[in-house]
């Protein structure tokens, strides 16, 4: 098992290195003065000189590499302008706010997809069946701001069922105190159900929009995965033994068809945290995503550039996570011939 | 048969709803099965008789359904049967094991634990002994260390062994009826042996009726009692495997019977009755060998992981100092088993992969030096062609016959000017037997063996010298097979070409071969006349080969 | 169980060239409503972008304070905004930036991933390796925040938009690239293309990308819609176009905030353009799926 971690560990090494050389290149590609863009646009030329060293800008590209890279490694990703905080700080205050909303969004999809998806497979043609086509279709075709929007209007504006979308709580609830950051989490453990409802409330909306989102491919993979399944030659000969359906279903077709599903949650992780940018704006959700985007309109780089890189370095351990799991479900994983 | 069958059935129609309307693959079958009998049922693709063993079993997928007649098993209407009925009979009563074992088995559950999960099903064990009964199920088939294998995924498996488990399943119930559907289509022909002989003792053994449902009429032959021959859904014979090859009586089984190679019988024996050939004559091999290879050598490295640092093995030798020499108009016929390396060697020969050591002489001229990649443009490019397996495969999808057979034409500039060319492409394919008026189709547009005669002309289209036969008939039904090995023959006295045949089948390869090299492991084991290594085998391995294959009674 | 099932199919009478793609393509949206449907949707979308602006009733730029936040009139269908535009006018005129924004990365993407990925597969060894690494290395990233990095460093402009869309789809088609090469890179034909002589140049032109091509047009129309998706979201936060540029992203991004106090119809119009515009490429795109590649079909 340990054997198996390192190795799998091993193999994202050459992601890890891409992801820093890119990262490096996009705070270095930047088209006229670099120093004058982290700077910001109303620095005086001495404000621009003195960054010019401070990031050492004068120095050769490999000394800069080494430079950034040591940074990388003391956890010193720059300060941002906006805040006057290390970004560093800033995106670990804001990251459970927005873990918290893709995981809610997520676990929504999967309850969802997954049952949907086997069902239509199980019942191909049939009302189900239909139904799983037109949200896959439909759960692509939507632009993610727009869902939220939609929402918005129809269960704030119309009906008054959800609070107005602004953050993680109103103004009246109190947080309870940080465990893990997670206020769902938080506000069980204190014991404060006041506070777990109107964290419920606020999260209910940006979450179901992100579900609707990742909703789409999950079913689609399911229904395929599932399909394909069902017609292969092992499931025929559990189903000419006589097995139950029920085992047939769920023990021979079901696990082998969640191989490629959990393959996809890459995919969707992928799709998830580039949403939770644009549902993040829509709910004034205080999460990384805003923070990167209103970084960007004050043309303030550094925590764009962070964000990025810790984008990545998130979704690298998540598809690390995605191996594991992969390789507790199929014996085969670490023994190709 | 006087006894009261076992299963009975009657009148069977099968129909499929398909884009183009219903079709029926089954039509009005009729099929007894006596209690301890062993039923074979024959025929090639589309005859339905795989698609009559499902209907028994009520598995047909969603399209297929039991359009009319009656299937009867011990007194119980398996048409009327519920699903849970049928569900208590499958797998207790009536087992299957199928083609392709691997895939037969889930991929990501314990071998032991699939065989216990039958044993629970039909309540022949509790949680208590089904460890053990498992155990004993994978003893009964002959398999080693059957409590470690217990454990075994089927990937760990090699494809007889987990043919093995899959009878293990079958029979671990002890039903009455055994449903093997072309259980060892793939196998080697030693494997498929073993399997055989495991499957007839262990039913015998039971006083369990069989049927085996197989294209291969010497295999049914071999180790049925009686057979049933179905062609096009329908059944057109039904008869003692023992008076089966002595005396058939419809057209059809005569046609199947006497296209299936076997001892005794010439290449012309087995074209239909009728059939226009002209007598061959044994070619007589030059002095001078077309082509000599000596110590031809491919080795693999062996791949090592990033984090276990292995100490650097010997690489893997798929082909270990081969050499043997071919003469002109010589047919010499390379036998082994999978992984022998008979289809590496070929594929060096035609010098589209790299030799480790080894030279390859050709025309007088060494050939083996000069890079994969570059003989493209070799000058004796085209004088070394090929005929390859899948015939399907081997053809360009968008291109015609017309195009795919012109193509070395144009390459080579052996012909110039497009009338030139059609006129050559429509001469190739008189000579393969292809009527002209196909020649504008596409492949997915013709049969299976319009596609192998259009592999062949576009083979012979640059008037090779050698020609190198990779199991050109193992895609093939055996009558099409038995017309394709005739017209290979007889292309090679019109054309005094010599041929490589790659092959698994002796039998086959005895048919086409003046000599055969028999190879196991990456080596030569024997090699001689094909009637002095047929009829007098000096390896142990050529005699195991020899034995394996079936021997229907005559 | 179908294969030993069904019965030989009688080989169909030959038709080559144009004719018979017209005429299969003609039984494919017969029999297929939603296709047909999709291929209308398109039209019209082809028409807004090409021939916008002299269709529209108002100037797409032109504010006037005096009729703002209008709800949809008989005067202004899909009513007005904040600044009193016309919004019917900008959303049809918005066509041509958001289709143009689209085509142009997918075409990028289409030319460059595919040729890598090819090359790739039917090759292998070192080419393989680095187009490999290269789809690795963009996979590792989140690909919306990746294009959101490459924007806002290359600079804010339509075309870094077009760039970075077109780099975020390359894994997606280098690696379909590849894998339909390098499956074909052993097969018969292509072994019998090098028995007669074929260079690998040729061999690639006339056995691989012929049999490629159908697989990578769906991806294309696939892709399309994503890439609509992707640059919309993108002028939502802020990248890219900016106003008074009309375009889908950017007008529900000025609808957003009016949506709390009922001013729905800012956000709806150009939301739903959008939204039909990527559905009719996804149906295009699963409609020749179907044509091209029954088995895949989900």
């Amino acid at each position: 098992m340990l054997r198996t971690l390192l190795d799998r560990l091993a193999t994202t090494l050459p992601a890890l290195a891409g992801v820093v050389v890119v990262s490096f290149l996009l705070t270095r590609v930047l088209p006229g003065d670099t120093a004058a863009y982290f700077a910001g646009p109303a620095a005086t030329p001495q404000a621009i000189a003195q960054i010019r060293t401070e990031l050492g800008l004068d120095r050769p590209l490999p000394e800069q590499f080494a430079r950034y890279v040591a940074d990388l490694a003391r956890g010193d990703l720059g300060r941002s302008l906006t805040t006057g905080q290390p970004v560093t700080a800033d995106l670990g205050s804001r990251l459970p706010a927005s873990a918290e909303l893709t995981l809610v969004g997520l676990a929504l999809a999967l309850l969802v997809a997954v049952p949907l998806g086997v069902a239509a497979a199980l019942r191909q043609g049939s009302l189900v069946d239909h139904a799983c086509r037109i949200v896959a279709t439909a759960g692509v075709s939507l632009p993610v701001f727009f869902t939220g929007l939609l929402l918005v209007y129809v269960f704030y504006f119309v009906l008054g069922w959800a609070p107005a979308p602004l953050g993680r709580l109103d103004a009246f609830a109190s947080p309870p105190p940080t465990r893990t950051g997670f206020l769902l989490l938080d506000s069980l453990a204190a014991g404060d159900l006041e506070t777990f409802r109107a964290a419920l409330a606020q999260i209910a909306l940006p979450g179901l929009t992100l579900a609707v989102f990742a909703l789409a491919p999950i079913a689609r993979i399911t229904r395929a995965a599932m399909l394909a399944v069902l017609a292969a030659d092992f499931v025929r000969t559990a189903r000419a033994a006589g097995l139950s359906r029920r085992r047939v279903v769920v023990t021979y077709a079901l696990r082998n068809a969640m191989l490629p599903v959990v393959t996809t949650l890459g995919m969707v992780f992928s799709f998830l945290l580039g949403a939770n940018v644009l549902v993040e704006k829509v709910f004034a959700w205080p999460g990384v995503g805003s923070y990167a985007v209103e970084a960007l309109i004050a043309s303030d780089f550094a925590p764009v550039q962070g964000f990025v890189l810790a984008m990545a370095l998130l979704y690298t351990v998540l598809n690390l996570l995605i191996d594991l799991a992969y390789g507790l479900i199929d014996p085969r994983v670490g023994h190709a011939a | 048969m006087t006894a009261i069958p076992l299963l009975a059935i009657r009148d069977l129609t099968v129909e499929f709803a398909t884009r183009r309307g219903t079709v029926q693959a089954v039509r009005r079958v009729d099929v007894s099965v006596a209690k301890g009998e062993t039923v074979g049922i024959v025929g090639e693709s589309g005859s339905g008789k795989s698609v009559t063993s499902y209907a028994v079993m009520r598995i047909l997928d969603r399209a297929g359904r039991i359009a009319g007649g009656a299937v009867d098993f011990s007194g119980i209407d398996l048409r009327a049967a519920t699903e849970r009925q049928m569900r208590d009979l499958r797998g207790r009563e009536i087992s299957m094991i199928f083609q392709n074992p691997r895939a037969a088995l889930n991929p990501i559950r314990k071998v032991g634990h699939q065989i216990e999960d039958v044993l629970r099903q039909h309540a022949e064990a509790g949680s208590g002994d089904a460890k053990a009964k498992a155990i004993a199920a994978l003893e009964q088939v002959k398999i080693a260390r059957a409590t470690e294998r217990y454990h075994a995924y089927p990937f760990e498996l090699s494809g007889g062994m987990c043919q093995r488990v899959v009878i293990a399943l079958a029979l671990a119930c002890r039903p009455q009826l055994l449903i093997a559907d072309e259980p060892t289509t793939g196998l080697d022909v030693t494997t498929q042996k073993a399997v055989m002989d495991l499957v007839t003792g262990l039913t015998r053994e039971r006083g369990m009726a069989t049927v085996l449902i197989t294209h291969d009429l010497g295999l049914a032959a071999t180790y049925c009692d009686r057979i049933v021959v179905m062609e096009q859904g329908r059944v057109v014979e039904t008869a003692p495997a023992t008076t089966i090859f002595r005396a058939p009586a419809h057209a059809y089984t005569r046609k199947l019977m006497q296209a299936t190679p076997r001892p005794g019988v010439t290449l012309r024996d087995l074209l239909p009755e009728g059939a226009p050939a002209a007598p061959l004559e044994r070619a007589k091999a030059a002095g001078t060998p077309l082509l000599a290879v000596s110590g031809l050598v491919k080795a693999y490295p062996k791949k090592a992981g990033l984090l276990t640092r292995k100490a650097a093995e010997a690489p893997f030798r798929a082909v270990d100092s081969l050499s043997f020499t071919v003469a002109r108009g010589e047919s010499v016929g390379l036998v082994g088993e999978s992984g022998c390396g008979k289809s590496t060697t070929s594929t060096m020969v035609m010098r589209l992969l790299d030799p480790t050591e080894g030279s390859i002489v050709f025309a007088g001229e060494e050939i083996g030096r000069v890079p994969a990649a570059r003989f493209a443009r070799h000058r004796l490019r085209p004088k070394i062609q090929m005929v390859f397996q899948d015939p399907t495969e081997s053809l360009n999808p968008r291109w015609t016959a017309a195009r795919a057979i012109a193509d070395p034409l144009l390459r080579f500039r052996t012909v110039t000017g497009s009338d030139a060319v059609r006129a050559r492409c429509e001469e190739l394919a008189r000579l393969v037997g292809l009527p002209v008026d196909l020649l504008d189709r596409f492949p997915h547009q013709l049969s299976g063996g319009q596609k192998a005669r259009v592999g062949i002309a576009r083979a012979i289209a640059p008037a090779p010298d050698l020609v190198i036969l990779d199991e050109p008939t193992a895609a093939l039904d055996v009558s099409v097979q038995a017309l394709v090995l005739n017209l290979l023959a007889d292309l090679k006295q019109a054309l005094g070409m010599s041929y490589l045949f790659v092959s698994h089948d002796l039998q086959v390869v005895r048919l086409l071969c003046d000599r055969v090299i028999v190879m196991r492991a990456g080596r030569i084991v024997e090699e001689g006349p094909t009637a002095a290594v047929l009829s007098a085998p000096q390896a142990e391995y050529t005699r195991a080969l020899l034995a394996a294959i079936p021997r229907p009674p005559v | 169980m179908s294969a030993t099932g069904s019965p030989a199919l009688v080989p169909t009478r030959p038709r080559t060239g144009i004719s018979a793609t017209l005429a299969h393509a003609g039984t494919v949206v017969a029999g297929n409503p939603v296709t047909g449907f999709a291929f209308a949707l398109l039209l019209g979308l082809m028409a807004c972008a090409v021939l916008g602006p002299s269709l529209v009733p108002y100037d797409p730029l032109a504010s006037d304070t005096a009729i703002a936040l209008q709800a949809p009139t008989l005067a202004h269908p899909f009513g007005t905004d904040q600044l009193g535009r016309d919004i019917l006018s900008r959303v049809v005129v918005a066509a041509r930036l958001d289709l143009a924004i689209a085509v142009f990365s997918v075409a990028l993407v289409f030319v460059a991933g595919g040729l890598a990925g090819i090359m790739a597969g039917f090759f292998g060894g070192w080419t393989d390796r680095i187009v490999g690494r290269l789809a690795d290395t963009i996979m590792a990233f989140p690909l919306f925040v990746l294009a959101m990095g490459i924007v806002a460093a290359l600079g804010n402009t339509v075309g870094n938009i077009v760039l970075a869309t077109a780099i975020i789809n390359f894994p997606l088609y280098a690696r379909l690239a590849r894998a339909e090469a390098a499956q074909r890179r052993n097969a018969g034909f292509v072994m019998a293309a090098r028995l007669t002589g074929n260079t690998d140049l040729r061999i690639v032109l006339t056995c691989i990308l012929p049999n490629i091509l159908p697989l990578m047009m769906v991806q294309m129309s696939l892709t399309m819609g994503y890439a609509i998706l992707n640059a919309a979201g993108l002028s939502f936060i802020g990248l890219g176009v900016r106003p008074p540029t009309p375009e889908w992203g950017i007008m529900v991004a000025e609808g957003a905030g009016f949506i709390v106090s009922g001013e729905w119809w800012i956000a709806l119009f150009p939301g739903l353009a959008l939204m039909l515009a990527v559905f009719c490429f996804n149906l295009i795109g699963d409609g020749l799926r179907d044509i091209v590649d029954p088995q895949r079909r989900t």
